[in-house]
Protein backbone atom coordinates (compact mmCIF):
# COMPACT_ATOMS: atom_id res chain seq x y z
CA UNK A 1 0.00 0.00 0.00
CA UNK A 2 2.87 2.24 0.34
CA UNK A 3 2.91 3.01 -3.65
CA UNK A 4 -0.72 3.74 -4.13
CA UNK A 5 -1.43 6.44 -6.72
CA UNK A 6 -5.13 7.79 -7.69
CA UNK A 7 -5.59 7.99 -11.70
CA UNK A 8 -9.05 9.09 -11.48
CA UNK A 9 -11.39 10.18 -9.49
CA UNK A 10 -15.36 10.41 -8.78
CA UNK A 11 -16.01 13.13 -11.63
CA UNK A 12 -13.09 11.53 -14.04
CA UNK A 13 -14.98 8.07 -14.07
CA UNK A 14 -18.25 10.41 -14.41
CA UNK A 15 -16.95 12.17 -16.94
CA UNK A 16 -15.58 8.86 -19.20
CA UNK A 17 -18.50 7.17 -18.77
CA UNK A 18 -20.56 10.33 -20.01
CA UNK A 19 -18.13 10.03 -22.85
CA UNK A 20 -18.41 6.59 -23.33
CA UNK A 21 -22.34 6.78 -23.76
CA UNK A 22 -22.07 9.53 -25.65
CA UNK A 23 -20.19 7.43 -28.04
CA UNK A 24 -22.27 4.45 -27.85
CA UNK A 25 -24.90 5.95 -29.24
CA UNK A 26 -23.08 7.76 -31.77
CA UNK A 27 -21.58 4.30 -33.02
CA UNK A 28 -24.91 2.77 -33.36
CA UNK A 29 -26.99 5.37 -34.24
CA UNK A 30 -29.36 5.18 -30.98
CA UNK A 31 -30.75 2.54 -28.74
CA UNK A 32 -32.16 0.33 -31.29
CA UNK A 33 -31.63 -3.38 -30.76
CA UNK A 34 -28.88 -2.03 -28.41
CA UNK A 35 -27.94 -3.89 -25.44
CA UNK A 36 -25.81 -3.81 -22.51
CA UNK A 37 -23.55 -6.84 -20.90
CA UNK A 38 -21.80 -5.78 -17.96
CA UNK A 39 -19.17 -8.77 -16.53
CA UNK A 40 -18.85 -9.62 -12.85
CA UNK A 41 -17.58 -8.33 -11.06
CA UNK A 42 -16.06 -5.03 -12.22
CA UNK A 43 -18.30 -4.10 -15.41
CA UNK A 44 -21.70 -4.97 -13.87
CA UNK A 45 -22.43 -1.33 -11.58
CA UNK A 46 -20.33 0.02 -14.85
CA UNK A 47 -22.83 -1.05 -17.13
CA UNK A 48 -25.76 -0.19 -14.42
CA UNK A 49 -24.18 3.38 -14.89
CA UNK A 50 -23.86 3.46 -18.41
CA UNK A 51 -27.82 2.30 -19.05
CA UNK A 52 -28.99 5.25 -16.88
CA UNK A 53 -26.93 7.85 -18.97
CA UNK A 54 -27.84 6.36 -21.89
CA UNK A 55 -31.60 6.30 -21.04
CA UNK A 56 -30.98 9.90 -19.65
CA UNK A 57 -29.69 10.65 -22.98
CA UNK A 58 -32.23 9.54 -25.54
CA UNK A 59 -35.01 8.60 -23.14
CA UNK A 60 -35.48 5.19 -23.77
CA UNK A 61 -34.03 1.71 -21.64
CA UNK A 62 -31.61 -0.86 -22.64
CA UNK A 63 -31.76 -4.28 -21.53
CA UNK A 64 -29.17 -4.84 -19.42
CA UNK A 65 -27.59 -8.75 -18.85
CA UNK A 66 -25.33 -9.94 -16.16
CA UNK A 67 -22.69 -12.37 -17.30
CA UNK A 68 -19.92 -14.51 -15.30
CA UNK A 69 -17.64 -15.84 -17.47
CA UNK A 70 -16.26 -18.34 -14.77
CA UNK A 71 -16.92 -21.35 -16.83
CA UNK A 72 -15.52 -20.27 -19.63
CA UNK A 73 -11.95 -19.46 -18.14
CA UNK A 74 -8.80 -20.71 -19.78
CA UNK A 75 -6.77 -21.68 -16.91
CA UNK A 76 -9.55 -24.06 -15.32
CA UNK A 77 -7.71 -26.82 -15.81
CA UNK A 78 -4.98 -25.90 -13.96
CA UNK A 79 -6.62 -23.83 -10.72
CA UNK A 80 -7.92 -26.23 -7.81
CA UNK A 81 -9.55 -24.76 -6.02
CA UNK A 82 -11.81 -23.59 -8.44
CA UNK A 83 -12.77 -20.23 -8.38
CA UNK A 84 -16.05 -18.90 -7.34
CA UNK A 85 -18.72 -18.68 -9.63
CA UNK A 86 -21.14 -16.43 -9.78
CA UNK A 87 -25.11 -15.93 -11.19
CA UNK A 88 -25.63 -15.04 -15.04
CA UNK A 89 -28.59 -13.51 -15.53
CA UNK A 90 -29.47 -12.12 -19.52
CA UNK A 91 -33.19 -12.67 -19.52
CA UNK A 92 -33.61 -12.09 -23.09
CA UNK A 93 -31.98 -13.19 -26.04
CA UNK A 94 -28.79 -12.24 -27.74
CA UNK A 95 -30.20 -13.01 -31.99
CA UNK A 96 -29.53 -10.31 -33.72
CA UNK A 97 -29.10 -7.59 -31.06
CA UNK A 98 -25.88 -4.97 -30.97
CA UNK A 99 -24.22 -6.07 -27.86
CA UNK A 100 -22.37 -3.54 -26.25
CA UNK A 101 -19.55 -5.92 -23.32
CA UNK A 102 -18.94 -3.81 -20.21
CA UNK A 103 -15.66 -4.62 -17.92
CA UNK A 104 -13.72 -2.28 -15.59
CA UNK A 105 -10.06 -3.41 -16.46
CA UNK A 106 -8.81 -4.65 -20.19
CA UNK A 107 -5.44 -5.82 -19.45
CA UNK A 108 -4.47 -9.75 -21.49
CA UNK A 109 -7.86 -10.04 -23.23
CA UNK A 110 -8.54 -13.55 -21.90
CA UNK A 111 -11.74 -12.71 -19.61
CA UNK A 112 -12.99 -10.73 -22.82
CA UNK A 113 -12.49 -13.77 -25.09
CA UNK A 114 -14.22 -15.86 -22.21
CA UNK A 115 -17.08 -13.50 -22.23
CA UNK A 116 -17.27 -13.51 -25.98
CA UNK A 117 -17.59 -17.35 -25.93
CA UNK A 118 -20.39 -17.10 -23.70
CA UNK A 119 -22.38 -14.65 -25.56
CA UNK A 120 -22.24 -16.46 -28.24
CA UNK A 121 -23.80 -19.75 -26.41
CA UNK A 122 -27.05 -17.25 -25.65
CA UNK A 123 -27.23 -16.64 -29.57
CA UNK A 124 -26.12 -14.88 -32.62
CA UNK A 125 -25.47 -10.83 -31.62
CA UNK A 126 -25.59 -8.77 -34.97
CA UNK A 127 -22.67 -7.48 -33.59
CA UNK A 128 -20.04 -7.49 -30.12
CA UNK A 129 -18.79 -4.25 -28.87
CA UNK A 130 -16.43 -3.96 -25.97
CA UNK A 131 -16.36 -0.95 -23.32
CA UNK A 132 -14.09 -0.58 -21.02
CA UNK A 133 -13.23 2.47 -18.46
CA UNK A 134 -9.05 1.48 -18.22
CA UNK A 135 -7.63 0.30 -20.86
CA UNK A 136 -4.03 -1.38 -19.01
CA UNK A 137 -2.28 -2.51 -22.25
CA UNK A 138 -0.44 -6.14 -22.01
CA UNK A 139 -2.70 -7.52 -24.36
CA UNK A 140 -1.98 -11.51 -24.74
CA UNK A 141 -4.81 -12.41 -27.37
CA UNK A 142 -6.05 -9.93 -30.36
CA UNK A 143 -8.62 -8.27 -28.84
CA UNK A 144 -9.00 -4.49 -28.46
CA UNK A 145 -11.63 -2.03 -27.29
CA UNK A 146 -14.11 -0.04 -28.66
CA UNK A 147 -15.21 2.74 -26.14
CA UNK A 148 -12.09 3.21 -23.48
CA UNK A 149 -12.41 5.44 -20.72
CA UNK A 150 -8.81 6.34 -20.47
CA UNK A 151 -5.52 4.67 -21.41
CA UNK A 152 -3.42 4.16 -18.61
CA UNK A 153 0.11 2.79 -19.66
CA UNK A 154 1.05 0.47 -16.48
CA UNK A 155 3.75 -2.29 -15.63
CA UNK A 156 3.23 -5.45 -15.34
CA UNK A 157 4.69 -5.59 -11.44
CA UNK A 158 1.35 -3.17 -10.81
CA UNK A 159 -2.22 -3.40 -9.69
CA UNK A 160 -4.72 -1.37 -11.08
CA UNK A 161 -7.96 -1.49 -9.47
CA UNK A 162 -11.37 0.45 -10.14
CA UNK A 163 -13.12 1.07 -6.86
CA UNK A 164 -17.24 1.75 -7.31
CA UNK A 165 -19.06 3.39 -4.67
CA UNK A 166 -21.58 1.03 -5.17
CA UNK A 167 -18.75 -1.77 -3.84
CA UNK A 168 -17.07 0.43 -1.38
CA UNK A 169 -17.14 3.80 -0.09
CA UNK A 170 -15.45 6.03 -3.01
CA UNK A 171 -15.14 6.09 -6.83
CA UNK A 172 -11.61 6.11 -7.98
CA UNK A 173 -9.40 4.65 -9.93
CA UNK A 174 -6.23 3.24 -8.21
CA UNK A 175 -2.73 2.49 -9.33
CA UNK A 176 0.02 0.49 -6.91
CA UNK A 177 2.88 -1.56 -6.65
CA UNK A 178 2.54 -5.20 -5.78
CA UNK B 1 -14.26 -20.13 1.23
CA UNK B 2 -12.99 -23.33 -0.73
CA UNK B 3 -13.44 -26.25 -1.23
CA UNK B 4 -9.92 -28.16 -0.93
CA UNK B 5 -11.12 -31.96 -1.02
CA UNK B 6 -10.80 -34.48 -3.30
CA UNK B 7 -14.00 -36.51 -2.37
CA UNK B 8 -17.37 -36.31 -1.55
CA UNK B 9 -17.93 -38.97 0.45
CA UNK B 10 -20.42 -37.78 3.15
CA UNK B 11 -22.37 -35.14 4.60
CA UNK B 12 -20.85 -35.58 7.65
CA UNK B 13 -17.61 -34.63 7.07
CA UNK B 14 -18.54 -31.15 5.39
CA UNK B 15 -18.59 -27.80 7.02
CA UNK B 16 -20.81 -25.14 7.77
CA UNK B 17 -18.76 -22.88 5.17
CA UNK B 18 -18.32 -25.48 2.48
CA UNK B 19 -21.79 -26.79 2.11
CA UNK B 20 -22.59 -22.82 1.65
CA UNK B 21 -20.12 -22.88 -0.73
CA UNK B 22 -21.73 -25.69 -2.76
CA UNK B 23 -25.09 -24.74 -2.04
CA UNK B 24 -24.35 -21.26 -3.51
CA UNK B 25 -22.30 -22.48 -6.60
CA UNK B 26 -25.55 -25.21 -7.43
CA UNK B 27 -27.90 -21.56 -7.66
CA UNK B 28 -25.54 -20.10 -10.01
CA UNK B 29 -25.82 -23.48 -12.11
CA UNK B 30 -29.29 -23.18 -12.09
CA UNK B 31 -29.19 -20.88 -14.85
CA UNK B 32 -26.65 -23.11 -17.68
CA UNK B 33 -29.70 -25.91 -17.32
CA UNK B 34 -32.78 -22.82 -18.72
CA UNK B 35 -30.72 -21.61 -21.77
CA UNK B 36 -31.55 -22.43 -25.12
CA UNK B 37 -27.82 -24.39 -25.46
CA UNK B 38 -27.75 -26.07 -22.28
CA UNK B 39 -24.28 -26.47 -22.27
CA UNK B 40 -20.82 -24.69 -20.87
CA UNK B 41 -16.64 -25.62 -21.80
CA UNK B 42 -15.93 -25.92 -18.32
CA UNK B 43 -15.33 -29.30 -18.13
CA UNK B 44 -14.30 -30.69 -21.55
CA UNK B 45 -11.77 -33.35 -21.99
CA UNK B 46 -12.69 -34.52 -18.57
CA UNK B 47 -14.21 -38.09 -17.90
CA UNK B 48 -16.83 -39.17 -15.67
CA UNK B 49 -17.64 -42.44 -14.91
CA UNK B 50 -20.76 -43.88 -13.58
CA UNK B 51 -20.73 -46.55 -11.54
CA UNK B 52 -23.71 -48.13 -10.11
CA UNK B 53 -24.28 -51.25 -7.93
CA UNK B 54 -27.87 -50.52 -7.35
CA UNK B 55 -30.76 -49.46 -9.58
CA UNK B 56 -31.06 -45.75 -10.41
CA UNK B 57 -32.84 -43.65 -12.39
CA UNK B 58 -33.09 -40.03 -11.02
CA UNK B 59 -29.86 -40.02 -9.45
CA UNK B 60 -27.74 -41.66 -12.28
CA UNK B 61 -29.42 -39.65 -15.02
CA UNK B 62 -29.28 -36.55 -12.98
CA UNK B 63 -25.11 -36.93 -12.77
CA UNK B 64 -24.89 -37.62 -16.69
CA UNK B 65 -26.63 -34.61 -17.51
CA UNK B 66 -24.73 -33.09 -14.86
CA UNK B 67 -21.30 -33.70 -16.74
CA UNK B 68 -22.97 -33.26 -20.17
CA UNK B 69 -23.71 -30.27 -19.69
CA UNK B 70 -20.67 -29.41 -18.05
CA UNK B 71 -18.31 -31.27 -21.66
CA UNK B 72 -17.41 -33.97 -19.73
CA UNK B 73 -17.42 -37.18 -21.33
CA UNK B 74 -19.42 -39.64 -19.24
CA UNK B 75 -19.84 -43.42 -19.19
CA UNK B 76 -21.99 -45.83 -16.91
CA UNK B 77 -21.55 -48.75 -15.98
CA UNK B 78 -24.12 -50.61 -14.02
CA UNK B 79 -23.62 -53.65 -12.29
CA UNK B 80 -25.79 -55.95 -14.08
CA UNK B 81 -24.08 -55.55 -17.44
CA UNK B 82 -20.67 -55.95 -16.40
CA UNK B 83 -17.57 -57.79 -15.33
CA UNK B 84 -19.27 -57.68 -11.68
CA UNK B 85 -21.39 -60.39 -12.98
CA UNK B 86 -18.06 -62.41 -13.87
CA UNK B 87 -17.14 -62.42 -10.36
CA UNK B 88 -14.97 -58.99 -10.52
CA UNK B 89 -14.39 -57.64 -7.01
CA UNK B 90 -15.04 -53.95 -6.43
CA UNK B 91 -11.15 -53.22 -5.64
CA UNK B 92 -10.05 -55.08 -9.11
CA UNK B 93 -12.83 -53.03 -11.34
CA UNK B 94 -12.01 -49.84 -9.72
CA UNK B 95 -8.45 -50.22 -10.47
CA UNK B 96 -9.08 -51.26 -14.22
CA UNK B 97 -11.26 -48.17 -14.43
CA UNK B 98 -8.55 -46.02 -13.11
CA UNK B 99 -6.14 -47.41 -15.23
CA UNK B 100 -8.00 -45.60 -18.05
CA UNK B 101 -7.48 -42.31 -16.58
CA UNK B 102 -10.86 -40.86 -15.76
CA UNK B 103 -11.37 -37.88 -13.97
CA UNK B 104 -14.20 -38.66 -11.40
CA UNK B 105 -15.84 -41.50 -10.10
CA UNK B 106 -19.36 -41.75 -9.07
CA UNK B 107 -20.05 -44.64 -7.36
CA UNK B 108 -23.33 -46.11 -5.64
CA UNK B 109 -22.89 -49.34 -3.80
CA UNK B 110 -24.97 -51.24 -1.44
CA UNK B 111 -22.08 -51.85 0.84
CA UNK B 112 -21.64 -48.62 3.60
CA UNK B 113 -18.28 -47.22 2.78
CA UNK B 114 -17.35 -49.01 -0.37
CA UNK B 115 -16.60 -45.04 -1.71
CA UNK B 116 -14.11 -44.62 1.10
CA UNK B 117 -12.36 -47.79 0.30
CA UNK B 118 -12.14 -46.19 -3.38
CA UNK B 119 -11.07 -43.14 -2.41
CA UNK B 120 -8.30 -44.45 -0.50
CA UNK B 121 -7.20 -46.67 -3.31
CA UNK B 122 -7.43 -44.34 -6.13
CA UNK B 123 -6.15 -40.87 -7.38
CA UNK B 124 -9.61 -39.89 -8.78
CA UNK B 125 -11.99 -37.77 -7.41
CA UNK B 126 -14.73 -39.81 -5.61
CA UNK B 127 -18.44 -38.77 -5.28
CA UNK B 128 -20.80 -40.72 -3.35
CA UNK B 129 -24.35 -41.32 -4.90
CA UNK B 130 -25.32 -43.51 -2.33
CA UNK B 131 -23.64 -45.69 -0.05
CA UNK B 132 -25.73 -49.02 1.84
CA UNK B 133 -27.41 -47.14 4.81
CA UNK B 134 -24.84 -44.78 5.22
CA UNK B 135 -25.09 -41.67 3.17
CA UNK B 136 -26.60 -40.14 -0.19
CA UNK B 137 -24.61 -36.52 -0.19
CA UNK B 138 -25.76 -35.30 -3.10
CA UNK B 139 -29.40 -35.87 -2.46
CA UNK B 140 -29.05 -34.30 0.99
CA UNK B 141 -27.34 -31.29 -0.71
CA UNK B 142 -30.26 -31.11 -3.40
CA UNK B 143 -32.61 -31.28 -0.48
CA UNK B 144 -31.06 -28.32 1.28
CA UNK B 145 -30.39 -26.22 -1.87
CA UNK B 146 -34.38 -27.00 -2.24
CA UNK B 147 -34.93 -25.77 0.93
CA UNK B 148 -33.11 -23.18 1.10
CA UNK B 149 -34.13 -21.33 -2.31
CA UNK B 150 -38.20 -21.51 -1.04
CA UNK B 151 -37.63 -20.76 2.67
CA UNK B 152 -34.46 -18.15 2.27
CA UNK B 153 -32.88 -20.12 4.89
CA UNK B 154 -32.48 -23.03 6.47
CA UNK B 155 -31.33 -22.17 9.93
CA UNK B 156 -34.43 -22.30 12.62
CA UNK B 157 -37.18 -24.19 10.14
CA UNK B 158 -38.42 -27.33 11.58
CA UNK B 159 -38.20 -30.62 9.75
CA UNK B 160 -40.17 -33.99 9.74
CA UNK B 161 -38.33 -36.63 8.12
CA UNK B 162 -41.00 -39.36 8.08
CA UNK B 163 -40.66 -43.19 7.16
CA UNK B 164 -38.14 -45.85 7.40
CA UNK B 165 -35.44 -43.80 9.12
CA UNK B 166 -32.94 -47.18 9.89
CA UNK B 167 -32.45 -47.92 6.09
CA UNK B 168 -32.40 -44.38 4.99
CA UNK B 169 -29.53 -42.99 3.50
CA UNK B 170 -31.40 -40.38 2.30
CA UNK B 171 -32.74 -39.43 6.13
CA UNK B 172 -28.84 -39.87 7.64
CA UNK B 173 -26.79 -37.48 5.46
CA UNK B 174 -30.28 -34.66 5.64
CA UNK B 175 -29.80 -35.16 9.87
CA UNK B 176 -26.24 -34.64 9.46
CA UNK B 177 -26.80 -31.41 7.12
CA UNK B 178 -29.58 -29.85 8.09
CA UNK B 179 -28.63 -29.80 12.24
CA UNK B 180 -25.51 -28.36 10.88
CA UNK B 181 -27.05 -25.56 8.98
CA UNK B 182 -29.12 -24.50 11.98
CA UNK B 183 -32.29 -26.88 11.43
CA UNK B 184 -34.59 -28.47 14.58
CA UNK B 185 -35.10 -32.05 13.12
CA UNK B 186 -37.46 -34.89 14.19
CA UNK B 187 -38.11 -38.02 12.89
CA UNK B 188 -41.27 -40.28 12.85
CA UNK B 189 -41.57 -43.56 11.91
CA UNK B 190 -42.74 -47.36 13.55
CA UNK B 191 -40.37 -48.12 16.28
CA UNK B 192 -38.92 -51.03 14.04
CA UNK B 193 -37.87 -48.16 11.57
CA UNK B 194 -36.22 -45.95 14.30
CA UNK B 195 -32.50 -46.36 15.36
CA UNK B 196 -32.31 -46.81 18.85
CA UNK B 197 -29.74 -44.02 19.47
CA UNK B 198 -30.93 -41.97 16.66
CA UNK B 199 -31.82 -38.80 19.13
CA UNK B 200 -27.50 -38.74 19.31
CA UNK B 201 -27.56 -37.36 16.17
CA UNK B 202 -28.67 -33.94 17.95
CA UNK B 203 -32.91 -34.59 17.11
CA UNK B 204 -35.99 -35.93 18.50
CA UNK B 205 -37.86 -39.00 17.64
CA UNK B 206 -41.42 -39.76 17.07
CA UNK B 207 -43.24 -42.78 16.88
CA UNK B 208 -46.56 -41.43 15.63
CA UNK B 209 -46.27 -39.23 12.57
CA UNK B 210 -48.90 -36.48 13.96
CA UNK B 211 -46.29 -35.73 16.42
CA UNK B 212 -43.58 -35.10 13.91
CA UNK B 213 -45.17 -32.97 11.50
CA UNK B 214 -47.01 -30.36 13.67
CA UNK B 215 -46.06 -26.98 13.13
CA UNK B 216 -43.43 -28.26 10.57
CA UNK B 217 -41.97 -26.25 8.04
CA UNK B 218 -40.94 -29.08 5.96
CA UNK B 219 -42.00 -32.56 6.03
CA UNK B 220 -39.55 -35.20 3.66
CA UNK B 221 -41.35 -38.21 3.35
CA UNK B 222 -39.12 -41.06 2.53
CA UNK B 223 -39.91 -43.88 0.68
CA UNK B 224 -40.89 -47.33 2.09
CA UNK B 225 -38.89 -50.25 0.13
CA UNK B 226 -41.66 -52.68 -0.41
CA UNK B 227 -39.09 -55.77 -0.44
CA UNK B 228 -38.86 -54.89 3.39
CA UNK B 229 -42.58 -55.86 3.72
CA UNK B 230 -40.98 -59.52 4.06
CA UNK B 231 -38.49 -58.63 6.90
CA UNK B 232 -41.56 -58.20 9.18
CA UNK B 233 -40.53 -54.81 10.32
CA UNK B 234 -44.01 -53.65 9.35
CA UNK B 235 -47.12 -56.03 9.41
CA UNK B 236 -48.36 -54.90 6.00
CA UNK B 237 -47.83 -52.17 3.30
CA UNK B 238 -51.46 -50.94 3.88
CA UNK B 239 -51.41 -50.94 7.53
CA UNK B 240 -48.28 -48.14 7.01
CA UNK B 241 -50.40 -46.65 4.91
CA UNK B 242 -52.84 -46.46 7.32
CA UNK B 243 -50.81 -45.19 10.42
CA UNK B 244 -47.86 -43.18 8.85
CA UNK B 245 -48.63 -42.07 5.42
CA UNK B 246 -48.82 -38.37 4.58
CA UNK B 247 -52.23 -37.24 3.78
CA UNK B 248 -54.86 -34.61 3.56
CA UNK B 249 -55.87 -35.65 7.23
CA UNK B 250 -52.34 -35.25 9.24
CA UNK B 251 -51.11 -32.41 6.66
CA UNK B 252 -53.23 -29.69 8.37
CA UNK B 253 -51.09 -30.28 11.80
CA UNK B 254 -48.37 -28.94 9.86
CA UNK B 255 -47.68 -25.04 8.89
CA UNK B 256 -49.53 -23.82 6.56
CA UNK B 257 -46.89 -22.62 4.21
CA UNK B 258 -45.55 -26.10 4.98
CA UNK B 259 -43.34 -27.88 2.02
CA UNK B 260 -43.63 -31.54 0.94
CA UNK B 261 -40.37 -33.18 -0.53
CA UNK B 262 -39.74 -36.62 -1.34
CA UNK B 263 -36.73 -38.17 -2.65
CA UNK B 264 -38.37 -40.22 -4.91
CA UNK B 265 -39.60 -43.02 -6.05
CA UNK B 266 -42.59 -42.52 -4.78
CA UNK B 267 -44.82 -45.62 -3.41
CA UNK B 268 -48.55 -43.60 -4.23
CA UNK B 269 -50.79 -44.53 -1.65
CA UNK B 270 -48.10 -45.90 0.82
CA UNK B 271 -45.90 -43.19 2.04
CA UNK B 272 -47.41 -40.29 0.91
CA UNK B 273 -50.58 -39.96 -0.72
CA UNK B 274 -50.97 -38.77 -4.20
CA UNK B 275 -53.06 -35.43 -3.84
CA UNK B 276 -50.24 -33.95 -1.54
CA UNK B 277 -47.45 -35.83 -4.13
CA UNK B 278 -49.07 -33.36 -6.82
CA UNK B 279 -50.78 -30.42 -4.54
CA UNK B 280 -49.29 -26.60 -4.45
CA UNK B 281 -46.99 -28.23 -1.24
CA UNK B 282 -45.27 -30.67 -2.83
CA UNK B 283 -41.75 -29.29 -4.03
CA UNK B 284 -40.99 -33.01 -5.41
CA UNK B 285 -39.81 -32.20 -8.78
CA UNK B 286 -37.82 -28.84 -7.89
CA UNK B 287 -35.96 -31.46 -5.61
CA UNK B 288 -35.07 -32.95 -9.36
CA UNK B 289 -34.50 -30.09 -11.24
CA UNK B 290 -31.80 -28.76 -8.54
CA UNK B 291 -30.26 -32.02 -8.55
CA UNK B 292 -28.41 -31.22 -11.35
CA UNK B 293 -27.32 -27.82 -10.25
CA UNK B 294 -25.80 -29.38 -7.45
CA UNK B 295 -24.09 -32.32 -8.75
CA UNK B 296 -22.46 -29.43 -11.72
CA UNK B 297 -21.45 -27.92 -8.50
CA UNK B 298 -19.73 -30.67 -7.41
CA UNK B 299 -17.96 -31.60 -10.70
CA UNK B 300 -16.72 -28.52 -10.99
CA UNK B 301 -15.58 -27.52 -7.69
CA UNK B 302 -14.08 -31.19 -7.21
CA UNK B 303 -11.95 -31.13 -10.72
CA UNK B 304 -8.76 -29.33 -11.55
CA UNK B 305 -5.47 -29.56 -12.08
CA UNK B 306 -2.68 -30.81 -9.18
CA UNK B 307 -3.11 -29.03 -5.98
Amino acid sequence: MKNKKIVMDAEGIDRSLTRIAYEILEKNKGVEDLVLVGIRTGGVFLAERLRRKISGIEGKEVPLGILDITLYRDDLQTSHPKPRLGKTDIPFSLDKKKVVLIDDVLFTGRTIRAAMDALIDFGRPMLIQLAVLIDRGHRELPIRADFVGKNLPSSLWEAVSVILTEKKGSDEVVIEIR
Amino acid sequence: MKLNRKDILGIQELSVEEINLILETADSFIEVSTREIKKVPTLRGKTVINLFYEASTRTRTSFEIAAKRLSADTINISASTSSVVKGETLIDTAKNLEAMNPDIIVIRHSAAGAPHMLAAILRQSIINAGDGAHEHPTQALLDMMTIRSRKGTISGLKVAIVGDIAHSRVARSNIHGLTKMGASVCVAGPATMIPLDIEKMGIVAHTRVEEAIRDADIVMVLRIQTEREKQNIFPSLREYAQYFSLNRRNIGLARKDVLIMHPGPMNRGVEISSDLADGPHSIILNQVTNGVAVRMALLYLLTGGAS
